[in-house]
């Protein structure tokens, strides 16, 4: 690809430059509107005293809400739950959605029915899901429940209720992710998996020595995804324990004090430190790792 | 190094195609043997059931006679060159070259001390830090040799592994790739469609087609005594003449003279199952400028008008058309394929630089009689090799 630095770029290639941006100055336009300007909204909020019971006390108070947010309890308990859901519910999901694309990529027989099969939890809404499960867990009718010994209530205890949010999670996205780590199956040619069985690796050497490293891009990429993804985790938590007990997500945090507490002042600055940590995920996994976008090379 | 013996191998693939018809050769220890034949005839079948990557259905195949049919191709000790030479992208040309060794666990200091070794056979030895990437299509093709080298193996197998180079370089590798086999000795099996490796690499050569073999034997062997028309089509550059012609009284009628039957042409047409009707071939290279030929005996001639003329240098290549109809069989079509669409029979005589032939001239040319092969039309079966 031509950079253009240092080189002085030929009429006809400036032409087609300036075509490409007003070419992309609709999307572009849109974006800024529906996201860039709620993102500035927020911010301009979090700086600010802004609570909706109290009008009349709105000032600008600078950083002062971030100070209130991070030194709250509250707020680092959700944040450290986030972190362990976020976490252990990606690792889970490589794993499990290795398999699957493993599976889906190999089916001789049935490629067709296993594909559509293991699509199904994707494809299903994610507060529908949600209520499955919390039915399911819920004691005297549910049906997990059921298995359990008599009198427990999972989703009132903190632990097994955090399981039960990441089962639920993790039900839901592996798809996802085996779907792309599948795409990324899909570029490792046949020939080289030869080459290393007759250079005498086993399949478990096929795997770690030649797979994995020229699915690395792929892998990368589906675990940036779902690590942004999982990090704003709040729709399963929301139906299944609305962050009772201690289960709340930063999200949930975020919407208990902008929608229940009124709290605009508050509620946006945790939005803000949402993003930010976001951010932070993303830089990490592109300069950090050199996840690339798909597409493009190296 | 290694005999490998396949034992009257069949492969059938699930849906039904039968790729290796009854494949039956013993390959000696040593031995360079080249698998050549035409597109989907089922030379990579072939080499890839030696190498385990495919299912035997049938037969047996043995390495030193030992049964290998069920086992893995990493238990094969087996080195395997691929067309698109599969290097592995995300190892250097050195880690390239080690993979086999450390699969083996081999020590460190001796794994360096071979890849260092098949560098420097194969002219690696800059580039051993660098990616496959990196490399020219020569390097690359280089590289999956010293792969293939590096670890002393039972057999080398090599899946067309120049068809990716250009015409210099494939000529200058085939070189390299016959000396290094001869040095270090290792019995090798070599697939390709190009006649002009088959019959410059090999000890012997497998002729296949559509599944089956249609000969076997050194490349001189096959080429002065092809079993079959379609062998006779696909050995010999260019491809042998193959003209109509008809059995008469102690003669045989071709559309470029008549030619006594006497000798081999005699005795090749005694048995009981000869038509009337036959396949004259005779290889460009039996002709020659009738005006450079002083010991004409045992020849006949031939005059016609020179449609197109080559010169290649050593030699030149004169075109006629015949004002006879082209032989048209079935053995014909997948072999040569340089067969003009046009409908007039096609000539092509080798001759002498020395020789006066012009194009849109007339040109007399001598041949030898002896050297023509006379086929069976219905199933190609050399009536002068029987
Ligand atoms: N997996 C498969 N399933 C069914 N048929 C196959 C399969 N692989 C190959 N074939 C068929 O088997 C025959 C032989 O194939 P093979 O690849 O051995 O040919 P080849 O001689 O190597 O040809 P080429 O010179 O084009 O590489 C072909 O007709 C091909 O279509
Ligand atoms: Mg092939």
């Amino acid at each position: 690809m031509n950079r253009g630095k240092g080189r002085a770029l030929t009429e006809g290639q400036r032409a087609e430059r300036r075509l490409g941006l007003w070419l992309c100055a609709p999307a572009a336009i849109v974006m800024v509107v529906v996201t860039g300007w709620p993102i500035v909204y927020s911010v301009l909020l979090s700086l600010q005293r802004y609570d909706l019971r109290f009008p009349e006390d709105k000032a600008w108070i600078g950083l002062s809400n971030y100070a209130t947010v991070l030194t709250s309890e509250v707020w680092w308990n959700a944040f450290w739950v986030t972190l362990l859901i976020t976490v252990v519910s990606v690792a889970i999901e490589l794993v499990l959605g290795m398999l699957l694309a493993f599976a889906m990529y190999r089916a001789i027989v049935g490629r067709g029915l296993i594909r559509t099969v293991v699509l199904i939890p994707y494809g299903i809404v994610t507060v529908a899901a949600a209520y499955g499960w919390k039915y399911a867990w819920t004691p005297g009718t549910g049906w997990l429940a059921g298995l359990l010994p008599e009198g427990s209530a999972p989703l009132t205890e903190r632990g097994p209720a955090i399981a039960i949010i990441i089962l639920a999670e993790v039900w839901k996205t592996t798809p996802f992710m085996a779907l792309l780590l599948m795409a990324g199956l899909a570029v490792v040619p046949e020939e080289l998996m030869r080459a290393a069985s007759v250079d005498g690796a086993t399949l478990w050497q096929r795997f770690t020595r030649v797979t994995l490293p020229l699915m690395k891009p792929a892998i990368l990429v589906a675990l940036l995804f779902r690590t942004l993804d999982a990090f704003r985790i709040f729709d399963n938590i929301y139906v299944l324990t609305n962050g009772s007990q201690g289960t709340g997500s930063v999200s949930i945090s975020a919407y208990h004090n902008l929608i229940g507490g009124l709290n605009l002042g508050i509620g946006s600055t945790m939005s803000v430190l949402i993003l930010v940590t976001v951010a932070i995920i993303a830089v990490v996994f592109i300069l950090g790792f050199g996840t690339a976008a798909p597409g493009s090379e190296r | 190094m290694a005999e490998i013996v396949l034992d009257h191998v069949t492969k059938r693939y699930a849906d039904g195609t039968v790729a290796v018809d009854d494949f039956d050769v013993r390959i000696a220890d040593h031995e360079f043997v080249i698998l050549v034949g035409p597109s989907g005839c089922g030379k990579s079948t072939t080499l890839n059931m030696i190498a385990g990557l495919e299912d035997i259905t049938e037969g047996e195949l043995r390495v030193d006679g030992r049964r290998m049919n069920e086992r893995a191709p990493r238990d094969r000790d087996m080195a395997m060159v691929f067309q698109s030479y599969a290097l592995y992208p995300h190892m250097t040309v050195r880690e390239n070259i080690a993979f086999p060794l450390k699969l083996a666990k081999m020590g460190r200091a001796e794994m360096e001390e071979r890849v260092e070794r098949a560098a420097g056979l194969l002219d690696l030895a800059p580039y051993l830090d660098r990616k496959p990437a990196a490399l020219s299509g020569g390097q690359r093709q280089r590289v999956a040799m010293g792969r293939a080298i590096v670890r002393d193996p039972k057999a080398f197998l090599m899946d067309e592994p120049l068809s990716n180079l250009d015409a210099k370089l494939r000529v200058q590798m085939r070189t390299s790739i016959s000396r290094l086999q001869k040095n270090l000795g290792t019995t090798t099996v070599y697939v390709t469609h190009d006649q002009t490796e088959a019959m410059t690499l090999g000890d012997r050569i497998v002729i296949m087609r559509a599944g089956l073999i249609q000969q076997i034997g050194p490349p001189q062997e096959l080429y002065d005594h092809p079993r079959n028309l379609f062998v006779a089509g696909f050995i010999g550059s260019p491809s042998m003449n193959v003209l109509p012609a008809r059995l008469e009284e102690g003669r045989l009628r071709t559309p470029i003279g008549d030619i006594p039957l006497r000798g081999r042409l005699r005795r090749a047409v005694e048995g009981p199952d000869v038509p009337r009707d036959v396949i004259a071939g005779i290889r460009p290279e039996s002709f020659e400028d009738a005006a450079l030929v002083h010991d004409a005996d045992g020849g006949g001639t031939f005059t016609g008008t020179v449609d197109l003329l080559e010169s290649m240098g050593p030699e030149k290549l004169a075109y006629f058309t015949l004002d006879t109809g082209a032989v048209r069989s079935e053995h014909l079509t997948e072999a040569g394929g340089e067969e003009e669409a046009g409908e007039g029979c096609q000539l092509v005589a080798q001759l002498d630089p020395k020789s006066g032939a012009r194009r849109g001239q007339p040109v007399r040319l001598w041949y030898d009689t002896q050297a023509v092969h006379l086929f069976h039309p219905e199933t190609g079966e050399n009536l002068t090799e029987r």
